[in-house]
């Protein structure tokens, strides 16, 4: 038994879900010896018809309100693995319950009530799950046996649910149509309903995609604690965490956020477990450090050569509000990511949301159950990183007055205001990349006059800006004006032309910067002088035919050419060494601005992610 | 990563932490499979060390096995142990096997009140002195904020509905429809003064797991749980006057599990001896609501 999932179950009130759940644990054979009879027993003691529900519904609450008020957990097997069921309440006043189920989930089952259709907590729940990030998603509409088994209804709902979930970028992989009560497509597929030929709810199930532990990320360390033992003289001193991504190594250099201490990994610690060079992701660990530095609680460790941690006391999140008092201004809240915890307050609302109907609300305040975009002041400076590039770094909790209100992930790390603590000693290119939380990058646009190098550089330039990266645009003919001024275009002075601008290109790099280069650089032998400067360099191809540009020729420049006005002209008068192994093409005869924009940005993320070594 | 791996961490998670937010820390020790794989479990989150005190409720009808077991392995693994046990009513013969009211009555004065009145400090607290290798009265015992216990969701329905950290107010008790989100890896670790959060760390393991667990990392569990050559064992350990045995030739931790997965286990509660789950309609939840573990 290697396998297991953590399934949760979610959807309005009264749409069914313990029932499929009840159901589903009967017709499998998963319940204990007895306990269907025992509840058909105590339904008949108390003159109630007996329900499916009332297996799962064990608290006595629970069995006289009808409702689930709890995540219940059940365990269930089918011969492609084990789960735990976690059935979480579709009641409005226990959406925080329906919360802690889905937090631990790897995929979801909504029910919707085939009879009732969607309901304001059917999209609520959608919501959340995306926010949560659960990405596997069945959608089951129940009752079809209240609908007599009608396909048009059932498309109905499909068709409805699907362009809500379309808007928060959850998709679905099954719609079936089934009856919890009557059990039909819950373990076997239906002969009541001969126009659906998909999976049952058990196929279903099994369909579903175990989440591999993330060992080729960049390791993620968040320090739990550091202990200092001394029973029958244990000498260690151990920092101790889980795992959230990436791998470590007995000799890896550990640098920790945001206090940027450093030192070597000397012993992988353990007991009752044989010795281990390496620990992955997933694994609850501890290690020694060759160095005796200070290192608390709430930091991260990172590998140094892979990509660092973002730090920062300044954040934009989405967040999900659970508090029966509203998020308000002036008010102090206790802000938890991984292990740290620091005290914030909220700085901006950008934008409430309604979590069912979408709209956009008043910006005074949070109120329970929305979900909002602000931007949060921490009284600390923090590691973490983007959700969207490490969604167990990049995800946080709020507390108030005790209590645990609101989650969310992060968005962005705003420019970054606090003070770091330096090392004694000199100032190093790992120093500089810490403190921005990026590494400097020189991304080389080569290709014709009128390609599209300048346009795309720039659009590129605005987005990285967006996303605080720290940016900066090296155009080729604005160079000329100044740096390159003293130069012509004879094959050496072109030379030298380039020759600068890699020396200065490499300069920023070196000072941690993402550096855009928009140069026609027509000789392969000038791009590789430039690549070999660079910290990390990206040939960008961006190409085009002569007869392409000459047709735009945004400047005139190509006339001109033709008419003998300008002298070696690259394409016209002059060779153009096309890149033999550039890092991408971009072709714009076949691309527009856009396509080329965001394949340039996809790119540039998957190099900044890669590992340095 | 397998299953009892994934476990494993994360439980190994949550016992760290506990130990990082809670100052007072005890984890409650029944001597059972459970408490021992529990035990095992913190000697794995902090490295061979159990860095904190071990509490056990003595109701005085315990197995004499159990007794011998819990001070043998206390002493042997140097640990702090304490107990607790509810002195006035065992004084004044006021209990079930003495033919005194119900076994939940029984239960809810020698568990959930001697709890009550251990883990708040206001009965004596036995502590075990190494030197002297004896129990002696606590001097100014301090109210523990987080209490480690080894309950699982399998067990039955209330437990079902358990958070990894679980908040009790002033008078230990547990309100279900009130309890706290958990998001991702995130616990109720911050809490009020007066009031101590219940740590679960065993919660999404099963019967199942915590034997093929025994038996992947060969740890000792007390005999009574095997087969001694009369045909029965215990599957769950609690008081002798309301616990019995189970027909079972299992001798080995191996057969325990197999019988468990294939046999004839495999369809009958684990609590089918404990005779006082039976008298509550909802499963345990009376007395859980009120502070059972």
């Amino acid at each position: 038994m290697d396998t297991s999932m953590n399934i949760v179950i979610v959807g309005h009130v009264d749409h069914g879900k313990s029932t499929i759940i009840g159901r589903l644990l009967a017709d499998t054979n998963s319940l204990p010896e007895g306990k269907l009879a025992a509840v058909r027993e105590q339904c008949q003691r108390n003159s109630k018809p007996f329900e499916y529900a009332f297996l799962l519904d064990a608290l006595k609450d629970e069995q006289a309100q009808g409702i689930t008020i709890d995540s219940a957990r059940c365990f269930f097997k089918t011969d492609t693995r084990s789960y735990l069921i976690m059935d979480a309440p579709g009641h409005i006043e226990f959406l925080k319950n329906m919360v802690t189920g889905a937090a631990r989930a790897e995929a979801a089952l909504l029910v919707i009530d085939g009879s009732e259709g969607v309901k304001e907590n059917s999209r609520r729940h959608g919501y959340l799950l995306s926010m949560l990030g659960v990405r596997q998603l069945v959608v089951l509409v129940n009752k079809m046996d209240l609908i007599k088994y009608s396909q048009n209804a059932f498309r109905r709902i499909v068709k409805e649910y699907q362009q809500f979930l379309k808007k928060v970028d959850l998709s679905v992989k099954y719609f079936i149509p089934v009856s919890g009560f009557c059990g039909d497509n819950v373990v076997h597929a239906s002969e009541k309903t001969p126009w659906y030929n998909g999976p049952s709810v058990l196929d279903a199930l099994d369909s579903f995609v175990t989440e591999l532990p993330k060992n080729d990320q960049p390791l993620r360390l968040p320090v739990q604690d550091v202990y200092k033992f001394t029973l029958n003289e244990d000498k260690r001193r151990i920092i101790a965490g889980s795992i959230d991504a990436g791998e470590l190594e007995k000799g890896d250099t550990l640098v920790f956020y945001p206090s940027g201490k450093h030192s070597k990994i000397q012993s992988i610690e353990g007991y009752n477990q044989a010795d281990k060079n390496r620990v992955r992701a997933g694994y609850a660990t501890g290690v020694t450090l060759s160095e005796q530095i200070y290192v608390t609680r709430g930091e991260i460790g990172a590998k140094q050569g892979e990509l660092p941690p973002l730090v920062g006391t300044k954040l934009k999140v989405n967040l999900f509000w659970l508090g029966r008092r509203p998020l308000e201004f002036e008010r102090r809240y206790l802000f938890r990511l991984g292990t740290a915890k620091v005290g914030m307050r909220l700085e901006s609302i950008d934008r409430v949301v309604d979590a069912s109907s979408l709209e956009n609300l008043t910006r005074q305040r949070v109120e329970k159950h929305q979900v909002a975009e602000v931007t949060i002041q921490l009284e600390r400076a923090v590691a973490c990183d983007l959700h969207e590039d490490m969604p167990e770094t990049g995800r946080f909790v709020i507390v108030d007055d005790y209590e645990i209100t609101g989650g969310g992930i992060v968005k962005a790390v705003l420019p970054y205001s606090s003070t770091i603590s330096w090392e004694e000693g000199k100032v190093t290119y790992h120093d500089r990349c810490r403190q921005l939380g990026q590494q400097g990058l020189v991304i080389w646009l080569t290709g014709l006059s009128g390609a599209g190098k300048s346009t795309i550089a720039i659009e590129v330039e605005k987005e990285l800006l967006r996303q605080n990266r720290y940016v900066y645009r090296l155009d080729g003919d604005n160079l000329r004006h100044g740096l390159n001024s003293d130069l012509g275009f004879s094959e050496t002075d072109r030379n030298e032309n380039i020759r600068r601008i890699g020396e200065v290109a490499a300069l920023f790099s070196d000072a941690g910067a993402i550096v855009l280069v928009a140069c026609i650089s027509p000789y392969q032998s000038m791009r590789q002088f430039a690549r070999e400067q660079a910290k990390e360099f990206l040939e960008v191809y961006v190409k085009a035919d002569v007869a392409t540009c000459a047709g735009r020729d945004p400047k005139g420049l190509y006339q001109k050419a033709i008419k003998g006005e300008i002298l070696n002209f690259t394409g016209i008068t002059a060779p153009y060494e096309e890149p033999d192994r550039p890092d991408i093409v971009i072709d714009t005869s076949e691309l527009t601005v856009e396509q080329g924009v965001q394949l340039l940005l996809e790119k540039i993320r998957k190099t900044e992610w890669r590992s340095l070594q | 990563m397998d299953h009892l791996e994934k476990l494993e961490s994360r439980s190994i998670h949550i016992f760290r932490e506990a130990y990082a937010n809670f100052k007072q820390l005890g984890m409650l020790w029944s001597i059972g499979k459970d408490s021992t794989v529990l035990l095992w479990l913190a000697k794995k989150a902090f490295f061979g060390h159990v860095p904190f005190p071990l509490i056990h409720i003595d109701t005085s009808y315990k197995m004499k096995e159990m007794i011998t077991y819990r001070d043998k392995l206390a002493l042997d693994w140097k640990l702090d142990m304490i107990y607790g046990q509810n002195k006035v009513v065992l004084e004044k013969h006021a209990t079930y096997p003495d033919g005194y009211g119900t076994r939940i009555q029984c239960c809810k004065q020698l568990k959930t009140e001697a709890l009550k009145h251990t883990l708040d400090g206001t009965w004596p607290r036995y502590r075990l002195n190494h030197t002297t290798r004896h129990y002696e009265v606590e001097i100014n015992p301090q109210p523990f904020t987080g209490v480690i216990v080894g309950v699982r969701a399998d067990e039955e329905g209330s437990r079902s509905k358990e958070r990894y950290f679980s908040p009790r107010d002033q008078n230990s008790d547990w309100t279900i429809a009130e309890q706290p989100p958990e998001f991702w890896n995130q616990y109720k670790t911050d809490f009020a003064p007066n009031t101590h959060v219940r740590i679960h760390p065993l919660l999404d393991w099963t019967e199942v797991n915590i034997w093929q667990y025994i038996e992947r990392e060969d740890i000792s569990v007390v005999s009574l749980y095997f087969d001694q050559g009369e045909g029965k064992r215990y599957r769950s350990l609690g008081c002798a006057p309301c616990t019995s045995p189970i027909d079972s030739q299992a001798k080995t931790v191996q057969e325990i599990v197999a019988e468990l997965q294939m046999g004839k286990l495999a369809k009958v509660a684990e609590r089918a001896g404990r005779a006082q789950d039976s008298e509550d309609g909802g499963g345990l939840e009376d007395l859980r609501r009120e502070g059972y573990m």
